[in-house]
């Protein structure tokens, strides 16, 4: 077998954006795992709420400033959306699992429905909070 | 591993401009990937501007002829022209598919052609498809059977035949493989939906009597489970073929089995 010079070839480009075309399966795919592994970050905040509240008055109203303030509450608003994202990613995964949906055009209406869902459950957990 | 950039070798710089040709009111411009193991300089991308009154419908029409008018030394696997050998998958426009069956007229501005994507590259448009290859014959690609031989041929129903169509037209061209981001970042290890594709379609197929170790070889965490329905697979087989939900398939015989 000619088999000249395999020690340097190159990595032909894979790159999503400059090189493959962003497809509506994979953005919605590839946004589950960014939403599970930022709903980590928003653990965090929650687990330093509770510590705080656990450990002085002080701390405590520190934490909940923050958390109440204008820049905290976009962030909560981002958490609540990550949250929603990730649950509609995982339902859509549930129904593969049990063998539906799973044509090309099926699934990128999920993955619309995931984008739109998440949105409106996020408004709607917005506004109950808003309520109380 | 996760990567999101190219190695350093195989950063990509810019190429040589081809001249216009002379005379032509319908000028097409074509920037193509190229690399030669002849020398030691990086992959470029060249721009090639081709006569479209002159030219075929297809993208493999504009590769002959770039090859045979404007520049001899551009590399590229070709044979049937029809889709049928998949030799001429490439990603053309952002997507992988056969050059031979891509109309140009289906691509919007410049016709943009590199070759299958995290592929280690031969030459220009030719990827090394060596590890591809094996990964599909661990699979066992041949009817595999245990009882005597008949004395005719392993006969099949009309219905069970039918469950073999969609799996069966698969012509190896590797472009779901090679566009799966799990098989670009841990191919080494996972099969990729061409060979899982080819492994349901022994799997279901009614006269295969190994279904229970093909099952096993497939049982494994990266093999089998690093299909994360992606779905870039069936979106991009230029034969309509769903690898992702065969893929699916075969994960929910691996559950129902442990019943």
């Amino acid at each position: 077998m000619a088999d000249v010079n395999r020690g340097n070839r190159p990595l032909s480009p894979f790159m999503i954006g400059p090189y493959y075309r962003p497809q509506m399966t994979s953005i919605s795919s590839i946004m589950v795992r960014i939403t599970g592994i930022a709903s980590l970050g928003s653990v965090f905040l929650a687990i330093c709420w509770f510590l705080a509240a656990a450990s002085s008055e002080t701390a405590f109203n520190f934490f909940n400033g923050l958390y109440g303030s204008w820049i905290g509450n976009i962030v909560m608003l981002a958490a609540a959306w990550a949250i929603w994202y990730h649950m509609l990613g995982r339902v859509r995964h549930v129904i593969w699992d049990f063998g539906y949906c799973l044509d090309v055009e099926t699934s990128e209406k999920m993955g619309w429905g995931m984008f739109i869902g998440a949105t409106v459950l996020t408004v709607l957990t917005a506004l109950v909070f808003l309520i109380f | 591993m996760v990567q999101f950039n190219l190695p350093k070798n195989s950063k990509i710089v810019t190429g040589k401009t081809w001249p216009k040709p002379e005379g032509a009111t319908n000028v097409r411009k074509f920037q193509i990937y190229r690399w030669s193991p002849d020398d030691e300089k990086n992959p470029s991308v060249d721009t090639y501007f081709i006569d479209m009154d002159k030219c075929g419908p297809m993208v493999l029409d504009a590769l002959i002829k770039i090859k045979n008018e404007i520049d001899p030394t551009l590399t590229f696997r070709r044979s049937c022209r029809e889709g049928i050998c998949g030799s001429c998958a490439m990603n053309i426009d952002g997507i992988n598919t056969l050059a031979c069956i891509y109309g140009l007229d289906e691509i919007k501005g410049d016709v943009r052609i590199f070759p299958l994507p995290h592929m280690p590259v031969v030459k220009d448009l030719i990827p090394d498809l060596t590890h591809f290859y094996a990964q599909h014959a661990s699979i066992m690609p041949w009817l595999e059977t245990k009882t005597n031989r008949p004395e005719k041929e392993w006969r099949q129903s009309i219905e069970d035949r039918k469950k073999l169509d969609g799996l069966y037209e698969c012509v190896m061209c590797a472009s779901c493989s090679t566009s799966c981001p799990s098989y670009w970042w841990n191919g080494d290890e996972y099969l990729g939906p061409a060979a899982l594709l080819h492994a349901y379609r022994w799997i279901i197929d009614s006269r295969d009597e190994a279904t229970g170790e093909r099952l096993d070889y497939l049982e494994d965490s990266f093999k089998l489970y690093r299909c994360h329905t992606i779905m870039n697979c069936a979106k991009t087989c230029p034969k309509g073929l769903n690898p992702a939900a065969a893929i699916a398939h075969i994960k929910k015989m691996m559950l129902e089995r442990t019943h």
